[in-house]
């Protein structure tokens, strides 16, 4: 079986989103995905400000951001893990968002073993060498069932 | 010596930290957007998660989001450690008090990073979370905290965050 026909990774990835309600809550874009890298963007929103005195959005929204485009790298990752979680997720925040516009994210699953993936990505308006945030995360890689276990099989 | 000022009605006192813990939190969109709150007894405050549908992340188990799991512990830091900083300057007295209580307030402290400990996925219900300042020096501050849902032994996720402490000379 070939893992990563282009057109069953963007398949993936458009079901990711759909079926994830706080993505779709937020808006989140699905901007490409495969071979373990996976870019995202949320949009501008008055509802995700953490301080109205500047506009800028709060740090849990780049989390949500970060988190879940963290969580999509690993799916697309030639590997093929059947599902992930986190185990955990640093944050570290250089600077504010700038007010109205929407941020990236670009995520990578660096290396997958059979246990764990190890991803890290960069939060940014346009230029990735001008972040407003960087994460780095752990996340758990479900294994599919076996073939042949019972309770498994195919209609 | 000053003479011991007079003791405040006890309903006085209460009116004035609810209305500062309002005020602190109030103004803050993303909270309503997640459906946070806070609750306070003395200077101690816990922050409520209303479940809601919409923060779903797995809808398969279902859990909640990790985003939304990490979004709710950085506010439960961040809005304990501009509390604290709020709490000091109100009990203290004279013109930071006074201060306080035109609604004056710190600006709230800027997370510098934030590391997110995902113990057990997050159920379809209601999440509570406190946090402790560890430390809070005159330039940064780190802070811990923790969320639970039914078991308060047994917290779904915990976390540190370093701040940078608001200057009080930008109180406004």
């Amino acid at each position: 079986m070939t893992a990563a026909e282009p057109d069953r990774q963007a398949k993936i990835g458009q079901q990711f989103i759909q079926a994830v309600p706080h993505m779709r809550e937020l808006g989140i874009e699905l901007l490409a995905i495969g071979g373990g890298e996976a870019r995202m963007r949320v949009p501008y929103d008055e509802r995700f400000v953490g301080d109205p005195k500047t506009g800028v959005i709060h740090g849990g929204v780049l989390t949500a951001l970060l988190d879940s485009c963290c969580g999509a790298a690993v799916m697309s990752h030639p590997g093929g893990p059947a599902g992930t979680a986190t185990i955990d997720l640093r944050i570290d925040y250089m600077r504010a968002a700038r007010p109205g516009r929407a941020v990236t994210a670009h995520a990578t699953c660096y290396r997958l073993t059979r246990s764990v993936a190890f991803v890290r990505a960069l939060a940014f308006e346009d230029d990735p060498d001008d972040p407003v945030a960087a994460a780095h995360g752990a996340f758990t890689v479900e294994r599919p069932a076996r073939a042949g276990k019972s309770g498994g099989g195919k209609a | 010596m000053s003479a011991r000022p007079p003791i405040e009605p006890v309903q006085v006192v209460k009116a004035r930290r609810d209305a500062a813990l309002a005020r602190l939190t109030g103004g803050i969109p993303y909270a309503r957007f997640l459906g946070v709150s806070f609750q306070r007894l003395g200077d101690e405050i816990t922050a409520q998660l209303s479940f809601d549908p919409k923060l779903i992340g797995n809808p398969m188990l279902p859990a909640l989001h990790g985003g939304v799991t990490g979004a709710f512990l950085e506010l439960t830091a961040q809005v304990e450690l501009a509390w604290s900083i709020v709490w000091r300057r109100m009990e203290s007295g004279g013109e930071a008090a006074a201060a306080i209580e035109r609604g004056e307030f710190p600006p709230m402290p800027k997370t510098v990073d934030f590391t997110v400990d995902y113990l057990r996925s997050g159920l379809p219900r209601d999440a509570y979370a406190r946090a402790r300042v560890n430390r809070a020096g005159r330039r940064y501050a780190s802070v811990h905290v923790e969320a639970w849902q039914d078991n308060r032994d047994k917290p779904f996720a915990a976390a540190t965050g370093h701040f940078v402490m608001p200057r009080l000379d930008e109180a406004g």
